[in-house]
């Protein structure tokens, strides 16, 4: 054996560790790929080794190959096991590679849960830093639920080292297991007070996070931050304290007051210019002073420009007017050579347009837009100036003509990627805005006309996404087109057919839009000739369509080319037809809110999920159904009342409509003044065009033109000033209000520009009865919603931690504690019906078996997971740990011969009858004088066959042992039937060796009450303590559990059998094989053996199936042979040596409890023949 | 929050990955591979600060640099951060890096990946500033190196001790 190990290392020697690796691709910079892939085959090899060097090798290479983007997820449970190492230096490279790789859905973290609690508290402080240093990398929400208490207790461990990682880790923690932020709250206070800078600067850290998004939580902490403001020297802790003074002084103005002395103190006296940024940042933040804030932005240095231009983004949301005086400024920053700048100065002109320099600072970025280099840049800024047009509802537009030419002009732009972009604004404005529509439309056909300048250029494709807005502009809008034929002829150009499907399809229905509308205008006409020409057109460009290879263009095409034909052999006959094919097209379409689906309310009593009638056999009308259809559908056809619907719709809107305008808040009312008269016209449609639709010529795009809007726009307003001037003199003549004054001096201010049009938003519409909910636009998914926690409510018993460890004594609390929140939650049940109860009382009249099952919570890991219990860490004190086990009481009057699973199932299907009881066995030790945190871990399973006529049932108990006399039993008791269960009594028939501990004074057979009542569907935890003599016997206690159903006022009894095993009594204990040897030599063991036939499963499962279920650590292993030791809760060692050769295990045994080891090889074989 | 650190050379080869949020392999090399990208065509003398990069990105985000010589230390934080703060946490992680290697070079990061990972660790913890203090920073690392010293120390004693011809434990049961 010892050769062996000699072997191994020696191998080892000659194994390549990671600089090897890196040297070795490095010198294979041709084949590197290939290099790799021999390597990694070479570390599948070196992980099936025993040595743990070798594997820790191994795994240290994968954490580079990852870094180079090999997935190594493979691996994982390798790195599990090299994690389990005992050595710190192996432990630490699986705890990188761990963090490097794993993630919530990596399976293998689960099996991790007991080694990562072991190394936390392990003597070894640096081994609980790598513990806690990997966790906070791959903490999932099962980790953090199960390791919480831990780590909250590592809080105040005595090393510094590992409290500020603790304090650390627990916001990770705070955000997969939102629960336990309440419980570990005040000790995350106390530690901002901490002796050592660090953890105070840990807790500082955590609370920020936290406050940052929720800040409202922690206003109650700020004097406590106030003082570490004044008194710490840790500019890390003060930026972080000055960064959440930021968050919070929004909150609480006085706050506001308070800072500005230690804040300026602060900017005076640092020399750090992180914190001195920090301070202006905050101070700014505070709206204490701007001044402070400006040196910022005159700055030359480029960090400062950057940064200047981000505060000055802050100032901006609160003080807009201050930053406007910078404009110039600001647009010289777009001229800058560092994009980062550019585009946080664009991001600050997003937000300083308004009604007065809009116009100017698009023609600007217009500027940009020709001079920039690089596509993304330039479509960076084409998305800016759409976004700074069409913000808050296009409000600061005052001029819609002036903004379709600027999209028209943006078109131009060659390469960019945001044609829909430009196409939806089109769409929306010429749709939202009644009154540019003659002027879109005009537009939109000369750029249907120009439509090769678009599409020539393959480089264009996206922009050719404006032409569906053109085309469906035109379409729509068709009555206000000069020249309809020419824009018809245009749209049925060959050259359409090269442009994408679905744009095609806009065209040709559009097309037929058009064609109505041509018709109209021809039929009025003495020559008729015309109308048939059009048609004709039709009919000759149509069949391009027919052909087209997109389905839904095809479509659209026949059915309009058969209309057309239809429509051509009317007008041979002289039919005026006209009037009909506009009916088509009838009826205005309306924006529609994008959420306003979601925000239709559901109507009361509407289920959506009920069957409106019962579902329809499979078999039944299956050739009816077409036939229906068919009949249904041919009344459809009849045109003339789809009119009459439409008209009176259409009358319905406009009233609605007009309701609407009354009441919306976008519709830019006109000012009292100049444009009072459009005010007072009845409707929109009504609205004259102002004039300057005459002094613009339309032009050919390809033009810039918007340009001459900034001037027309300039005259205009001079000219409503002049004319406002002049109206203010006569109110002032006619001594009205002297309201107005300030016009006559000062510029003109926001108000006073009035817009060139009398423009109606129509806003989206939205479905009666929404409810105004602002809700939709928060993630669901953020992380940190779950952490909106009211922190200083002081806690309730509920929310504590759930503790791993419990002394004894807890257990005879008296019930009157728990007596607050039972009564509260007895509210409920009450309401239930007392029929099912009284169904329930006949039917526990009849037999009544009573079965006991008890299911393990995580049920014993497959295979591999069993291997990672396998390798114990050496410390001498081993975490408790509880892995809970469940059993089940129930009633059933039917027979018992269910799986679990399936039970379960079953049960909740005819529920009404039945009463389920979920007990929960845990056993504890009691701690003796000691801390209850370094109990040992005691685990155990055997079956036990406790229902009356029932299978056998397998039982998993699990526990905790210390000292060799008391035992803790905790259960839990889960009420799975619909009544309320009170004075439940919980009972256990004393043994010769083991008694249930009683309180003082009661006798020998009295049960002990359950401190609480259980609402249905509730669980609760009861413990007991029961105490033991000998341990070397497995033991059998017979229990009875009695209880009242409320409202039968019954005893009802239920009887259980709880199983103490032999295994249960070992703890799982690490030993040196040195010691191990020196125990075998000193032959005070007595020896045993068994054989187990017909094993088959791999050699490291088995052994982690013993490790698991019977609570051995493994000393040494070699081969198929292994040595594996534990020690009893009484201190018996038993020692075992596990061969193995085909399905055959020898195991052979020493213990100095003869007893005791027969007894445990009697479970471990029990074990191995179930499976 | 610190989200990502990535540490690359000129040419855009990794030397150090840190993610504190979950990303795919392929992913990562992506992230790696646009962050250079875009971090590699700026000037030295431009600002230190990236906003974008898609993949990392989210308005709530930044990246932050430092060049040194051949290597660029690049941390994606959010807003929660002082940004002139990580550049300061930048200059401490190279120092230290400077003492634990002793005039630290590209070479130090290429064939110690893992020790860089060591130090990093003792800086930053799972995306959270952890230690600010270099001297305090250096001592925890030196701590764990000496550890790791003994322990191979030892082992190689154990290796010695049964390589000797009479060995005195035996571990076979009777």
């Amino acid at each position: 054996m010892a050769l062996k190990i000699v072997k191994g290392s020696i191998d080892r020697m000659f194994d390549k560790n990671l600089q090897d690796l890196v040297r070795g691709i490095r010198n294979h910079k041709e084949d590197e790929a290939k290099y790799i892939s021999t390597c990694i085959d070479e570390i599948k090899q070196e992980l099936k080794q025993d040595n743990i060097a070798v594997k820790a090798n191994a795994v240290c290479k994968l954490t580079y190959l990852q870094m180079l983007g090999y997935d190594v997820s493979w691996a994982a449970f390798n790195i599990v096991e090299v994690m389990s190492s005992s050595k710190f230096t192996y432990k630490r490279i699986g705890y990188l590679a761990a963090s490097q790789c794993f993630h919530e859905s990596t399976d293998v973290i689960m099996l991790t849960t007991n080694q990562i609690r072991k190394d936390l508290s392990s003597p070894n402080q640096y081994d609980t830093g790598v513990a806690l240093t990997g966790l906070s990398c791959f903490v999932t929400p099962d980790l953090a639920r199960d390791l919480a208490n831990d780590i909250m207790t590592l809080m105040s461990h005595t090393k510094p080292y590992i409290r500020k990682k603790a304090v650390l880790i627990m916001y990770k923690v705070f955000l997969k297991y939102p629960e336990s932020l309440r419980p570990a709250f005040p000790r995350l206070k106390e530690k901002l007070e901490d002796p050592d800078p660090g953890v105070q600067s840990a807790a500082v850290n955590v609370i920020c996070e936290l406050a940052r998004r929720n800040p409202k939580n922690y206003l109650s902490l700020a004097p406590l931050f106030f003082k570490l403001m004044t008194s710490s020297t840790n500019n890390w802790v003060l930026i972080k304290i000055i960064k959440l003074f930021g968050a919070l002084t929004p909150l609480e103005p006085r706050l506001g007051k308070k800072l500005i002395e230690p804040l300026t103190n602060l900017i005076h006296s640092t020399s750090a210019m992180s914190l001195l940024y920090e301070c202006v940042n905050t101070v700014i933040a505070v709206l204490i002073s701007l001044s402070s804030g400006m040196p910022n932005h005159s700055a030359s240095i480029q960090v400062m420009k950057y940064l200047g231009l981000l505060a000055m983004s802050k100032i901006l949301k609160t003080h807009p007017k201050s930053v406007q005086s910078h404009k110039d400024l600001i647009l010289q920053c777009l001229d800058d050579k560092d994009e980062s700048i550019r585009l946080r100065a664009l991001d600050l002109l997003y937000g300083m347009v308004s009604k007065k320099n809009l116009m100017e600072i698009v023609k600007k970025l217009m500027l940009h837009v020709d001079k920039a280099e690089g596509t993304t840049y330039r479509d960076e800024l084409l998305t800016k100036i759409i976004d700074i047009c069409s913000q808050s509802n296009y409000q600061y537009i005052t001029n819609f003509e002036w903004y379709i030419s600027i999209l028209v002009e943006l078109t131009r732009l060659e390469g960019t990627r945001h044609g829909h972009l430009i196409a939806s604004q089109m769409l929306d404005v010429a749709i939202r805005v009644k009154a540019i529509r003659v002027f879109a439309v005009a537009q939109m056909a000369t750029l249907l006309d120009n439509a090769h300048l678009l599409t020539g250029n393959v480089q264009r494709k996206g922009i050719c996404e404006v032409l569906y807005a053109a085309a469906w502009i035109c379409g729509e809008f068709s009555e206000h087109l000069d020249n309809p034929t020419q824009t018809l002829e245009a749209m049925l150009r060959p050259k359409v057919a090269t442009l994408p499907g679905h744009i095609q399809a806009v065209y040709v229905q559009n097309a037929a839009k058009l064609f109505a509308t041509v018709l109209k205008s021809q039929e009025g006409n003495t020559d008729s000739t015309a109308a048939q020409e059009t048609s004709q057109l039709m009919i000759d460009r149509l069949p391009l369509f027919v052909q087209s290879a997109n389905l839904e263009v095809q479509e659209r095409a026949s059915c309009i080319l058969q209309l057309v034909k239809y429509i051509q052999k009317l007008q041979q006959k002289d039919v005026e037809i006209a009037e009909e094919v506009i009916a088509l097209f009838a009826g205005e379409l309306n924006p529609v809110a994008p959420k306003a689906q979601k925000k239709v309310p559901v109507p009361e009593g509407l289920d959506l999920d009920a069957w409106i009638n019962e579902p329809p056999s499979e078999s039944e009308s299956e050739d009816e159904q077409p036939r229906a259809i068919f009949a249904k559908e041919e009344p459809k056809h009849s045109r003339p009342r789809h009119t009459e619907v439409d008209e009176k719709e259409l009358a319905k809107r406009r009233e609605a409509r007009k309701q609407e305008q009354a009441n919306n808040p976008f519709y830019i009312k006109s000012s009292p003044s100049s444009q009072k008269v459009y005010q007072e016209a009845p409707g929109v449609e009504h609205i004259p065009v102002v004039q300057i639709d005459l002094s613009v010529p339309l032009k050919v795009p390809g033009l810039p033109m918007s340009d001459q809007y900034v001037k027309l726009e300039e005259e205009r307003r001079q000219k409503d000033r002049a004319d406002k001037k002049k109206k203010e003199k006569k109110k002032r003549k006619e001594k009205r209000s002297g309201r107005g004054k300030r016009h006559d001096s000062g510029p003109e201010s926001e108000e006073d520009i009035t817009p060139a049009h009398m423009v109606d938003i129509v806003t989206e519409e939205m479905p009666e009865n929404a409810l105004p909910s602002d809700d939709d636009d928060k993630d669901p998914n953020d992380p940190h919603k779950a952490l909106d926690i009211d922190l200083d409510k002081p806690l309730a018993d509920s929310e504590k931690l759930p503790v791993r460890s419990h002394r004894a004594a807890e257990v005879l609390k008296s019930p009157a504690q728990d007596g607050d929140a039972e009564s509260a939650a007895s509210q409920e049940p009450k309401k239930k019906s007392s029929k099912e109860k009284r169904e329930k009382k006949k039917d526990k009249d009849r037999d009544r078996k009573v079965r006991v099952t008890c299911l393990q919570h995580y049920s014993p890991p497959p295979s591999p997971a069993n291997h990672t219990c396998l390798i114990l860490s050496s410390t001498s004190r081993i975490s408790n740990t509880i892995s809970p086990s469940t059993l089940w009481v129930f009633d059933d009057k039917k027979s018992s011969k269910h799986k679990k699973k399936k039970q379960k199932k079953e049960k909740e299907e005819k529920e009404k009858k039945k009463k389920k009881k979920h007990h929960h066995h845990h056993h504890h030790s009691d701690g003796g004088g000691e801390e209850s945190v370094q109990n040992g871990t005691v685990e155990e399973e055997e079956p036990l066959p406790v229902s009356r006529d029932g299978p056998d049932q397998v039982n998993d108990i699990q526990g905790n042992l210390q000292d060799g006399s008391q035992v803790v039993v905790s259960v839990i008791f889960e009420n799975k039937c619909d009544s309320f269960l009170k004075s439940m009594e919980f009972n256990v028939l004393d043994s010769l060796n083991s008694k249930l501990q009683r309180p003082e004074g009661s006798g020998p057979h009295d049960g002990l009450t359950v401190p609480f009542q259980l609402p249905p569907g509730v669980s609760n935890e009861a413990r007991f303590v029961f105490t033991m003599q000998s341990i070397i016997t497995p033991q059998k206690l017979k229990g009875t559990l009695t209880f009242i159903v409320k409202d039968s006022s019954t005893h009802e009894k239920l009887d259980f059998k709880l199983h103490f095993t032999c295994t249960s009594y070992l703890i799982s204990t690490p030993c040196y094989s040195d010691a191990f040897a020196k125990l075998l030599e000193s032959g005070d063991l007595k020896c045993s053996s068994v054989k187990l036939e017909g094993v088959v499963m791999p050699f490291h499962h088995l052994l982690a199936r013993i490790c698991f279920r019977h609570h051995f650590s493994v000393v040494e292993r070699i081969d198929s042979c292994a040595s594996m030791y534990s020690r009893s809760i009484q201190d018996h060692h038993v020692c075992l040596l596990v061969k193995t050769s085909g399905q055959t295990v020898s195991i052979d045994a020493k213990c100095d409890e003869p007893t005791l080891l027969g007894n445990v090889l009697d479970e471990i074989k029990q074990t191995f023949s179930q499976c | 929050m610190i989200k990502a650190i990535l540490i690359f050379n000129n040419h855009g080869k990794p030397r150090l990955i840190r993610f504190y949020q979950y990303f795919a392999e392929d992913m990562q090399q992506q992230i790696i591979r646009e962050t250079f990208h875009l971090v590699s065509k700026r000037d030295d003398n431009v600002c230190n600060f990236l906003e974008g990069g898609s993949l990392i990105g989210g308005s709530d985000y930044k990246l932050i640099y430092r060049h040194y010589a051949t290597l660029y230390f690049v941390f994606c934080v959010d807003s929660s951060e002082s940004e002139l703060g990580i550049l300061d946490l930048i200059q401490v992680f190279v120092e230290t890096l400077d003492k634990c290697f002793e005039n630290v070079c590209e070479l130090d990061l290429i064939f110690h990946m893992d020790k860089v990972h060591y130090i990093l660790q003792e800086v930053v913890m799972g995306g959270m500033v952890l230690e600010t203090n270099m001297n305090e920073i250096v001592a925890q690392v030196e701590v764990q190196n000496r550890m790791e010293k003994s322990e191979s120390h030892m082992e190689r004693m154990l290796l010695r001790r049964h390589l000797e011809p009479l060995s005195p434990h035996s571990h076979e049961l009777g």
